[in-house]
């Protein structure tokens, strides 16, 4: 039986945080966009949650949780984000009637 | 507990919110704008105070009030000042949420103000998106489409950026199993970046993520749009205080996290990436009509030279006066190029209020209409082109110096060949205003706060030029304060 160790969380981060970037970059919905922001961000999170796990200090130092405590301010500004991005795809859906990132080009060059 | 040195940021915060309080019950706008204004005030005379202070540490050494805070604290209120001063002018288009613009520009400050002082990742991250969410609102403040489409693509390409810097930060973390900039730089491991790849890409993300910030080539997309469609007054804002916030952390964790074995090369990264952006960012404004587009790209050219500061980010050897050349240099030029941005960008809300358009051809002519605003935006182009008599002269030079000293020529043949380019398309603004052919001969109307507003840049463009040593000490002071004690 093999046990989960440091590499499997590290991997999954990797591979959810490309996940994310990938759609980030390609997806045209901006809704879409934002969540995969979204998937990033936690991958961040079970990165820093691992390391945070399997780098215990040894017994005379004290243990640390900055590890833990980062995560929790991730979720906390993720959610602020998130709370300003979709005000902003609203006032650009009431105005536009669109959320497509590629019909929103008033601007170029 | 030192939490008098945290006065100017909690005065701002707490003005901040009683300004959105007040701004339910007042009818008289004018006195949240005076009110934002003499808290910047009253942080910048309490910062001052406190410089050069015995023990700067506040939080158990999360945060750190010293010189080089404090400089940038001072910068930030003072690029908030004038902004909010040119904001009478442009109120019209945001009467109805004065409050919430006023709030946003303080909560902004606060932000970048605890990005300068931050000495943990935790603090350094939560502090920039402090700014930077209140930065995105401010962006999409018109509520129009081009201004909500410039927020939107602010805050998605940001918001990539920073989780990309939020997994360099993972990394790191990772590897030294420490979030504090101090310890961080004790457990780094020793050896080059390319021996250790984890570091390497940890790095790597990190300058990504920063480099959005400062908006360097290849993180700059998002400038010319943002800056052609957030609120002039906003866009001026962006381009100082931001881009000044983003070197400031720059400087503090590269210098204090990463001083090591490893400084040659993120040093080298940072100068090829320098070379880059001025060259990008140069080349493409020359063929911009639009004021604000052509400004957005130049801003990336100026954070090209300014990268020359992170890439002579060592101590000379052998040199009998410690100084740090690199560092020191790109303070100084960040005090500068603040001060001629902002009288360009303030004399261009002057003029674009009147003729309600950005385009570089509707300047014709302004130098009859109105003589001392097209007199005061020549000097500030002057100075971005970096010829004398004005500030940015010196800063250029200043900084080409550094970068002789640390054998970087090769930047420096670089930047000057550039600094030929960015001639062209600032003084052809110059030329359009006093050559062009006059659409009418109406003047440009502008309020005294503006008028004062300009006047103190372009005063400060000036004197810089024939008395530059206060700012150099300043800046030197500064340089010294967060590389002085983790550099051979």
């Amino acid at each position: 039986m093999m046990s989960v160790g440091l590499e499997h969380y590290l991997v999954l981060s990797a591979v959810l945080f490309c996940i994310g970037l990938y759609g980030a970059l390609v997806k045209r919905n901006t809704v879409v966009i934002l969540m995969c922001i979204e998937i990033m961000l936690n991958a961040v999170n079970i990165a820093l949650v691992a390391f945070a796990r399997y780098l215990v200090p040894e017994p005379p130092d004290p243990v640390v949780y900055s590890g833990q405590i980062f995560v929790i301010f991730v979720m906390v500004v993720a959610a602020a984000e998130a709370a300003v991005g979709l005000a902003l795809i609203v006032s650009i859906y009431r105005s536009r009637r669109t959320v497509d990132a590629t019909e929103i080009d008033l601007m170029k060059g | 507990m030192n939490y008098h040195l945290l006065i100017p940021e909690m005065c701002l915060a707490g003005t901040a919110i009683a300004v959105i309080l007040l701004d339910l019950v007042i009818a008289r706008k004018g006195i949240l704008q005076m009110a934002s204004i003499a808290a910047l005030i009253a942080a910048i005379v309490v910062s001052a105070a406190l410089w050069g202070k015995a023990d700067p540490d506040i939080f158990n050494g999360l945060l750190r009030a010293d010189q080089f805070a404090i400089f940038f604290k001072v910068l930030f209120s003072g690029a908030a000042i004038l902004v909010l001063l040119t904001t009478k002018d442009y109120v019209s288009k945001i009467a109805r949420f004065q409050g919430e613009y006023y709030a946003l520009i303080l909560l902004s400050v606060v932000g970048m103000m605890l990005m300068a002082a931050s000495r943990d990742l935790i603090t350094i991250y939560v502090s920039l998106e402090l700014t930077s969410i209140s930065l995105y609102a401010l962006v999409g403040f018109l509520k129009d489409p081009k201004s909500s489409e410039a927020g939107l693509k602010y805050l998605l390409l940001g918001a990539v950026a920073s989780a990309i810097l939020l997994y360099g930060m993972a990394l790191i973390f990772g590897i030294t199993g420490e979030t504090r900039l101090a310890e961080i730089a004790a457990a780094v491991p020793a050896g080059r970046i390319w021996d250790n790849p984890l570091l390497l890409l940890g790095v790597m993300f990190m300058i990504g993520g920063f480099g959005f910030k400062i908006a360097t080539v290849p993180f700059q997309m998002w400038v010319p749009d943002v800056y052609e469609g957030a609120p002039t007054t906003v866009t001026a804002y962006l381009s100082v205080a931001s881009k000044a916030a983003g070197f400031a952390v720059i400087l503090r964790v590269f210098l204090e996290a990463f001083g090591g074995d490893i400084l040659p090369d993120w040093a080298m990264i940072f100068a090829v990436l320098g070379a880059i952006s001025m060259t990008v960012g140069n080349v493409i404004a020359i063929s911009q009509t639009n004021v604000k587009r052509m400004l957005g790209y130049s801003s990336i050219a100026q954070a090209g030279y300014l990268m020359v500061g992170l890439a002579a980010a060592t101590r000379v050897d052998g040199a009998n006066d410690p100084v740090l050349f690199g560092p020191t240099g790109l303070v100084f030029f960040l005090g500068c190029y603040a001060l001629a941005n902002l009288g360009a960008f303030i004399a261009i809300i002057a003029i674009t209020n009147k003729t309600k358009s950005d385009a570089i051809d509707d300047f014709a002519g302004m130098g009859s209409r109105a003589p001392v605003i097209s007199l005061a935006l020549t000097l500030c182009l002057i100075s971005l082109t970096g010829v004398p008599p004005t500030a940015g002269f010196l800063a250029k030079l200043y900084l080409f110096n550094a970068a002789v000293h640390h054998d970087l020529v090769w930047m420096v043949i670089v930047g000057v060949i550039n600094s030929a380019i960015s001639a062209y398309y600032y003084l052809r603004v110059v030329k359009m205003t006093w050559f062009g052919t006059p659409a009418s001969a109406e003047g440009v109307p502008s309020s005294l706060a503006l008028r004062l507003a300009l006047a103190v840049a372009c005063a400060g463009v000036l004197a810089l030029f024939f008395y530059p040593s206060p700012l150099l000490d300043v800046a030197r002071d500064a340089a010294q304060s967060v590389a002085g004690a983790v550099l051979p």
